[in-house]
């Protein structure tokens, strides 16, 4: 039973089509990627079901609940948490602070120590430096902080942003190795990414999205089949 | 007992010192808002002068001081929130022009609606003079209120660190003045984080308004207008976009200002503003980011 389910989604800023009719479901215990070239419309994508981006058609359902026209905070404290493009980490606040931030959107009354305690087991970098301030961390610390942030909110489906951008291979897998421990927890992942192949390999489904449309679904075993990927690249 | 070169005695300075602490407690109120709505919020000196009337009413009705600054804080806060939810809430997705220019319209339709109220020349708000009795400290004659106004100063900044360091809403007003967009995809209510900054400034702005009318007692249509300009420049000349160096920009400037009108004959009081614009003129051009911020950094305004 899919969780998050886009219907038809359009998304338009000013006169440009950025999303053109998108429609895909993502279930718990699934990563989803989407993947395309620049200007493909994904960042777009995760800006509508986050209510930043205007939807101008369709929808986005959480569990069947319609979210357009929803605030951000709400869609947020409805259960979906994003990792945004860049981090968007902020920098002069502590990394403990940054956490602290993440709670905003959580539901439950667990306790904060057994949700930081869970997303340090994930993220030992994050608890190390926890008193620092989060702008002194490295690229990949930050990315890992990012989605630290996203997961102690205790969000049903988790949105990431090209999370592997700027970031050495060895952080990418760790990275990587996180998105896949996220999945086994039952969250439903929605990863947009740049790093085509390792999407592919990772991810139960790969959308690739070309000018706001979808147009090829790829499975894991496509990973390896470099044509293909070209092919639905350029096509 | 005197400065001889500048011809400025210790009551000049402590008198500046207190101006600097109320001016520093406005730019702060200021700062509060253009942190969460990156809006200057032009109305302000308005709020102070409504508690101003708020404290000169209830003079006038003869109630005990404590009932006056109760109303004072009451009309201000009230008036606060009704701007909020009438004026910035509604236009909040508007370009910054548009939300400024709404602001000129609130400081010109509560000054008119002074006006019409209680008239040009004003009341008087009388209950809290004897503050202005000095007393001799080591030989030196201060007035109480020099002295109320600098610890109330530091304990309402205090106060305000504290909720702004260690409490939730705290935490999220500052997330929120740094990347708001960012915070609301956290779950940051955006209207809860806008209102408590809108009203955390409201009280401010009534604290300001017993202090001032402490100092000047008629109050008029224009009460805190001058003061509120000067602010302005105090919080561009610091640094707009945090507070400490907003606190800092309106605190000097509120010293300069108490400095230059003890130090300039009394017929020329009249031309403080422009050595005082002046001065941050000269400060903007070598610092365009402000006197106290660190680097170049000029955010997005």
């Amino acid at each position: 039973m899919s969780l998050l389910s886009l219907e038809s989604l359009e998304v338009r800023y000013g006169g440009v089509r950025a999303v053109r009719g998108v429609s895909f479901d993502v279930a718990s215990g699934e990563i989803v990627a989407l993947i395309g070239a620049n200007g493909a419309g994904k960042s777009s994508t995760l800006h509508a079901i986050m209510g930043v981006a205007p939807i101008v058609g369709g929808d986005v359902r959480l569990a069947g609940a319609s979210l357009r026209g929803r605030r951000p905070e709400d869609i947020a404290r409805s259960g979906i948490a994003l990792v945004p493009e860049g981090r968007r980490i902020f920098a002069e606040l502590t990394v403990e602070e940054n956490l602290r931030l993440g709670f905003a959107a959580r539901r439950s009354r667990a306790s904060a120590d057994a949700l930081l305690r869970s997303v340090y087991a994930l993220f030992p970098v994050v608890e190390e430096f926890r008193g620092r301030s989060a702008g002194a961390l490295s690229g990949g610390q930050q990315q890992q902080l990012a989605i630290a942030r996203a997961l102690v909110a205790e969000p049903d489906v988790l949105l990431l942003d090209e999370p592997s951008l700027g970031l050495a291979p060895t952080v990418v897998d760790v990275v990587f190795d996180a998105l896949a421990a996220i999945r086994d927890r039952g969250l439903a992942v929605l990863l947009v990414e740049q790093r085509a192949q390792r999407a592919v390999a990772l991810a139960d489904r790969a959308h690739v999205l070309a000018n706001g449309e979808l147009r090829l679904t790829l499975g894991p075993e496509s990973a390896a089949d470099t044509d293909t990927l070209v092919a639905a690249y350029f096509s | 007992m005197t400065l001889a070169l500048l011809n400025i005695d210790y009551q000049t300075l402590a008198d500046a010192t207190a101006l600097g602490a109320i001016y520093a407690l406005m730019a702060v109120g200021i700062g509060l808002v253009f942190g969460v709505l990156r809006l200057v919020n032009f109305a302000y000196g308005q709020l102070v002068m409504a508690g101003a009337f708020a404290l000169a009413l209830a003079s006038q009705w003869g109630w005990p001081v404590w009932a006056g600054i109760v109303l004072c804080f009451a009309a201000v806060l009230v008036l606060s929130a009704l701007m909020d939810r009438l004026v910035f809430r509604p236009l909040r997705g508007h370009s910054p022009a548009v939300m400024l220019v709404a602001t000129f319209a609130v400081a010109f339709l509560l000054q008119s609606i002074a006006l019409l109220w209680f008239g040009a020349l004003g009341k008087i708000a009388t209950s809290l003079a004897s503050l202005n009795r000095p007393v001799a400290i080591g030989g030196v004659e201060i007035r109480k209120i020099t002295i109320v106004a600098v610890v109330v100063g530091v304990l309402c900044l205090a106060a305000l660190t504290l909720l702004l360091e260690r409490t939730t809403i705290g935490l999220h007003m500052r997330a929120s003045s740094l990347d708001f967009q960012t915070a609301r995809m956290l779950g940051v209510r955006a209207n809860r984080v806008i209102g408590v900054a809108v009203l955390l400034s409201g009280a401010l702005a009534a604290v300001v308004a017993v202090m001032l009318t402490v100092q000047n007692p008629l109050v008029t249509p224009d009460f805190a207008l001058r003061d509120t300009i000067i602010v302005l420049a105090g919080v561009v000349l610091g640094g707009m976009n945090r507070l400490i160096p907003a606190t800092l920009g309106g605190f000097s400037i509120g010293f300069a200002t108490g400095l230059l009108g003890g130090a300039l004959p009394t017929n020329q009081s009249q031309y403080i503003p422009s050595f005082v614009f002046g001065a941050v003129i000269l400060v903007l051009l070598v610092r365009p980011g402000g006197l106290f911020t660190r680097g170049q950094a000029v955010e997005r305004v």
